[in-house]
């Protein structure tokens, strides 16, 4: 592992430990009251899907061109981590929307956006999965359509119904509750950085193995 | 062979493709009566005492055409992958992509005949005024079908080399066909409303037609790195 590994690992750890005592201080919404407290993670779960799915699209289109298989790993460490963090988003949104919105789902372009992109995700990992042989090339060529495919999903959709918070909430809250959520985002950003080197060596020590066991062999 | 233009090529596959379809009949029997199945499986499920649910027939055609265009990529393709022809196109040297684009337009004019038994059968069964306004109809049901197919060409030429390719086909098409589907349903119900707003079809049929301009430069992009072993 690289020297920032243990510290940044160390570091993040305790930002985790430490946020719930900052979001139970931050102060109470005033319409919604407690549940508008699982925005602390909902939102910065929602930036690392979003940032983990660019990374992603981007290193399966390096791979695709390059063929070089160090973008690979990065795509594949990217679409696990889509993944992870669209499941905490999907989770962590309804609880929030029962309450707010009276219903937990509603297909509003943000949420539909962002169920599709997860399942495109899931799909990038199941054929990686069962595809056999030759399958990350053409994981990557999904992965590229999933990316394009992105805004038109976002368009579309819109024309329903949108009830979804605006961005423009984010610049606008009081300091009081924009402290506790950007100490989350860091928090989350660090770990996305850890779990993705993490899983990007793991599968560079699964190749220098693979290649060792053919070395032996031949 | 190799100084042949693209066009040449691409009205060759086609060509070939028809030949074969139409000694056979294989794919446009099977998709055909596969899809009237469907439509009776929704018939089954959503009529209620005779009368289908408001806007039901747009989706119903709608989720039809999916199942069947499904089932017609991936038979087109298994003919190909069985008789090992695939490789041999492959292997010609002409364009890749003119390969791609011959195939698309098979499936596309395949996919537009069998919405030609579809749409007046919706009609019938589901009582959708669907051919209120033919043009606009044939419009939006060409341009999304050709956004289903170029995606669906692409994924199923690029399975044929992977295993469980009949269950991946599917699973990897649908989520990213989403929009195409959105266009499709909400430009079709536009058609039915007894007033027809054109601001709104339009709407559907220029984020179609967006769709397919972005989707088919990506497959032609992506094919041949795909295609390559």
């Amino acid at each position: 592992m690289p020297k920032w590994f243990a510290p940044v690992a160390l570091a993040c750890g305790a930002m985790f430990a430490a946020s719930p005592f900052l979001i139970a201080n931050a102060p109470y919404e005033s319409t919604m009251g407690l549940v508008q407290k699982i925005f602390y993670y909902h939102m910065p779960s929602a930036w690392m899907f979003l940032l983990a799915a660019i990374v992603c699209g981007i290193a399966s289109g390096r791979f695709l061109g390059s063929g070089d298989p160090r973008h690979d790993r990065t795509a594949q460490a990217a679409a696990e981590l889509t993944v992870l963090f669209g499941l905490l988003t999907l989770v962590t949104g309804p609880l929030w929307a029962r309450r707010a919105w009276g219903t937990w789902w509603v297909w509003d372009p943000r949420v539909t956006s962002s169920l599709v992109g997860w399942m495109i995700s899931c799909a990038y990992l199941i054929l990686r999965k069962y595809g056999g042989p030759g399958s990350e090339r053409l994981a990557a060529g999904v992965a590229i359509f999933g990316m394009a495919n992105v805004p038109f999903i976002y368009i579309s959709v819109n024309y329903w119904r949108t009830i979804h918070p605006s961005t423009s909430v984010v610049p606008t809250l009081p300091v009081s509750m924009g402290v506790p959520l950007w100490f989350c985002v860091t928090a989350f950003l660090m770990l996305f950085i850890l779990l993705m080197a993490m899983r990007v060596r793991l599968e560079e020590s699964r190749g220098q193995l693979d290649a060792l066991h053919l070395a032996l062999e031949e | 062979m190799s100084t042949q233009s693209f066009w040449a090529t691409v009205r060759q596959i086609v060509r070939k493709d028809l030949t074969v379809e139409v000694r056979s009949r294989e794919v446009a029997y099977t998709t055909l009566f596969f899809a009237v199945s469907c439509l009776l499986v929704f018939a089954f499920a959503l009529v209620r005492e005779g009368r289908a649910p408001e806007g039901a027939g747009e989706g119903i055609l709608w989720a039809t055409l999916t199942f069947a265009g499904t089932l017609a990529l991936g038979r087109t393709f298994e003919r190909e992958r069985q008789a090992e022809t695939l490789r041999a196109l492959l292997l010609a040297p002409v364009p890749r992509t003119a390969i791609y684009v011959g195939k698309l337009v098979g499936i596309v004019g395949l996919l537009v005949a069998v919405q030609v038994v579809l749409v007046p059968l919706v009609t019938l069964f589901f009582g959708a005024p669907l051919l209120r306004h033919p043009l606009w109809l044939a419009g939006i049901l060409v341009t999304g079908t050709l956004g289903f197919a170029a995606v669906g060409t692409l994924f199923a030429a690029m399975l044929v080399r992977a295993r469980s390719r009949d269950v991946l086909l599917p699973v990897l098409l649908y989520p990213v066909i989403v929009p195409v589907l959105i266009a499709g349903v909400r430009g079709t119900s536009a058609l039915v409303e007894p007033t027809f707003d054109v601001a709104i079809a339009r709407f559907w049929l220029t984020l179609l037609l967006a769709f397919d301009t972005v989707f088919v430069t990506l497959a032609l992009w992506t094919f041949e790195p795909l295609m390559t072993d």
